[in-house]
């Protein structure tokens, strides 16, 4: 049997076809079956390779559980910054002129400033996975989101965390001698570390500061220096390849600090533990780290378990994975990869269900997540463990450090 | 601060130095004769050390063992570049020979990182974390060695240059071109020979520093660069000079890193770049060029 259609019967389809196409969310429905173009900066090459490749790793692994949390698909755009400020600089204006409706990046301070400048200038949002210099939410920049702790931050929660660990243990160090690198991350640590440490009644004074070049290749005149100062402990501020340098000094030249206390990268990372073997047991790192107890937390650790069953988890995935997460939370909610929706949207934040120590994300009106907490973690027997705050923790501090000729 | 922190430091700086200065040694040598300054000189060595790596991976053979096959793999590598791709360019302006090998490093550079990625790579010998105490004095095992191994080879060289006829035929080419091509002297095969001498010291000297320091493929410019302060330091074509450069810019950047600020140790040797440039252009131990 067939049915024929009249001319008006087809003007009445025609008219009610044009309404539905006039109040029907066409471009969300658009923007939702797309995936959100994210370009994900990172120093992939160069001096800090090793973090940059390691922070992709968790890029890799993002979209599953994304997916299984009911956020929508990214589709990856990469960007290689060499660790070099110019390039970072570079690639971001190629990836935006690519396509790229959201800029993830960059781990270091000095690239992020540099990729923040254009996202600003081009209107792009770019969320921050892993750079602290405070600078970078001081600018009044609309486009630019943290969640990562700033430099003052960073180093206010070590200083708690090192009361509670040195509580913990019954020992601490009388004299400290700081090491830090020369770069943006390094410098901006520097200048916050007198300030903070002065608001907390530490047991030990720094006798020394030195600085260095994070692309040095021997490092022997430094630690020569720092041993020279007579310091019980050694607090530092470093990356990973000068992380493996400063230790094989330590060993070298026969200096067993009582402690060796990091509030920066490199002394939890797989290829120093790996590289070191038993002389990498014993720093503790005072580090945005995640809270083991969380759910997400789980869901994550089992995910990059299966796929890097070698690997720890650490803060170059950790914080890499959330940023993606703020990302795709945000094009949920915005329902389009409009930028200024998108930064609407990702202001808005406010995502309990995450991984990172501290009560979720959320930004302030700079831009920045003020609630983030840090944690202690030790290498123990070549893998980590969470030694403080106590409510996060899964083991126990241990001080004074082992000597090295002892292990 | 103790006078024993400043000696630890000044042995540390002396042992590096002398490993430096078997690197620019190469350098050295092949300008001194072949007149072409290889701008490729720090790449071609962390080739040397990627090299060590690999057999070292292979064989388990400490790198101070591994320098004989590596300076003969270097040698190889040295002789066919300059008869294959420098030889032609060794009448063109020096711009052109600037270019070629600056081309070469770039290549250089971009094949390890390809072959071998960014991450830092190193061996782990058996005295990798130990030092010898003598009364105040703690100095790296691994840096003793590699000096010890710097100062033989560069003594080989030097009685190579001195006592053996091809030796002294290499040095008649670098005296007077002209001259050795009337005596019938094969200028091309001896220049190709000086290449491949050179790029042995620098096969030698990536060995020696595998024992010491880690090898990325971006630190290859960083020595290009510590070759050219340290020859013009000790004079550009002495050999003796090479050497006396690499001791006193490795101790210049360890004795300036310890009583100023480590971070600006560099700086230290480029000043003494400077005041040698100043005072004395030829180099300490270079030769006024004539006319």
């Amino acid at each position: 049997m067939t049915q024929r259609i009249n001319r008006r019967q087809f003007n009445k389809a025609l008219a009610a076809a044009g309404v539905a196409t006039a109040f029907h969310p066409f471009g969300i429905v658009h923007a939702q079956s797309a995936r959100l173009k994210v370009g994900v900066l990172l120093p992939r090459s160069g001096v800090q390779a090793g973090i940059g490749q390691d922070c992709f790793r968790v890029v890799q692994i993002a979209g599953g559980i994304l997916g299984d949390l009911g956020l929508p698909g990214l589709e990856i755009m990469n960007g290689d910054t060499e660790s070099n400020v110019d390039v970072a600089r570079s690639r971001a204006e190629r990836l935006i002129s690519e396509g790229a409706q959201l800029l993830v990046g960059a781990f270091d301070s000095g690239q992020t400033t540099a990729i923040a400048q254009v996202a600003e200038q081009r209107g792009i949002p770019l969320v921050i996975n892993i750079a602290a210099a405070p600078p970078i939410t001081e600018q009044g920049y609309k486009f630019v989101f943290r969640n990562f702790p700033t430099a003052p931050m960073i180093l206010g929660d070590a200083f708690a965390n090192q009361l509670e660990v040195f509580a913990a243990t019954g020992v601490a160090p009388k004299t400290a001698v700081f090491m830090h690198v020369n770069d943006t991350f390094g410098v901006a640590m520097q200048k916050g570390f007198t300030g903070v440490m002065s608001k907390f009644t530490m047991p030990y004074k720094v006798v020394d500061t030195i600085a260095y070049d994070p692309a040095a290749r021997d490092l022997s005149v430094e630690v020569a220096k720092a041993k020279a100062s007579g310091a019980e402990a050694l607090v530092l501020v470093s990356r990973l390849n000068d992380a493996i340098l400063l230790t094989r000094e330590l060993v070298k030249q026969r200096w067993n600090p009582m402690a060796v206390l990091s509030m920066g990268p490199g002394w939890y990372e797989d290829q120093y533990l790996k590289t070191l073997g038993k002389l990498g047991d014993g720093p503790i790192s005072f580090v945005p780290w995640y809270d083991p107890n969380k759910k997400l937390s789980k869901r994550l650790e089992a995910a990059h378990a299966k796929a890097y069953p070698d690997i720890n988890l650490n803060t170059n995935h950790i914080y890499t994975f959330e940023a993606l997460l703020v990302a795709a939370d945000a094009y949920k909610r915005a329902g389009s990869a409009d930028p200024k929706a998108l930064a609407d949207a990702i202001r808005a934040t406010d995502i309990k269900d995450n991984v990172s120590t501290g009560p979720g994300i959320q930004f302030n009106a700079k831009g920045q997540n003020d609630k983030l907490k840090n944690s202690a973690i030790q290498n123990r027997g070549g893998k980590l463990v969470v030694v403080a705050p106590k409510g996060a923790s899964n083991a126990k501090p241990e001080l004074p450090m082992k000597a090295y000729d002892k292990r | 601060m103790p006078i024993e922190i400043y000696l630890n430091v000044a042995a540390s700086g002396l042992l590096t130095g002398l490993v430096y200065g078997l690197m620019a040694l190469g350098l050295s040598v092949i300008f001194g004769v072949v007149r072409v300054v290889n701008f490729a000189h720090g790449e071609m060595m962390t080739l040397a050390m990627y090299l060590t790596l690999m057999l070292f991976s292979a064989v388990k053979l400490d790198p101070l063992v591994l320098l004989v096959p590596i300076a003969a793999v270097m040698f190889v590598f040295g002789y066919l570049l300059q008869r294959g791709l420098i030889n032609p360019f060794i009448n063109r302006p020096e711009h052109s020979q600037f270019m070629l090998l600056v081309a070469l490093a770039l290549i250089l550079v971009n094949v390890q990182l390809i072959v071998f990625g960014p991450d830092a790579q190193g061996i782990r010998t058996a005295y990798s974390f130990d030092s010898f105490q003598l009364g105040p004095l703690i100095v790296d095992a691994s840096k003793v060695y590699a000096a010890g191994a710097a100062l033989v080879v560069a003594a080989a060289l030097f009685a190579f240059f001195r006592w053996t006829l091809l030796g002294k035929a290499i040095r008649a080419c670098a005296d007077n071109y002209d001259g050795a091509l009337v005596v019938g002297l094969n200028v091309k095969r001896l220049y190709a020979l000086t290449f491949g001498i050179g790029a042995a010291c620098v096969g030698a000297a990536g060995a020696m520093l595998m024992a010491v320091i880690d090898v990325t493929p971006e630190i290859g410019p960083a020595y290009t660069l510590l070759a050219f302060v340290i020859v013009i330091t000790g004079g550009l074509g002495s050999m003796p000079g090479a050497l006396l450069g690499g001791l006193l810019i490795g101790l210049t950047e360890a004795l300036g890193g310890v009583l100023f600020t480590p971070s600006a140790k560099s700086m230290f040797a480029f000043g003494l770049l400077v005041l040698v440039l100043l005072f004395r252009p030829q180099g300490i131990l270079g030769r006024k060029a004539s006319g």
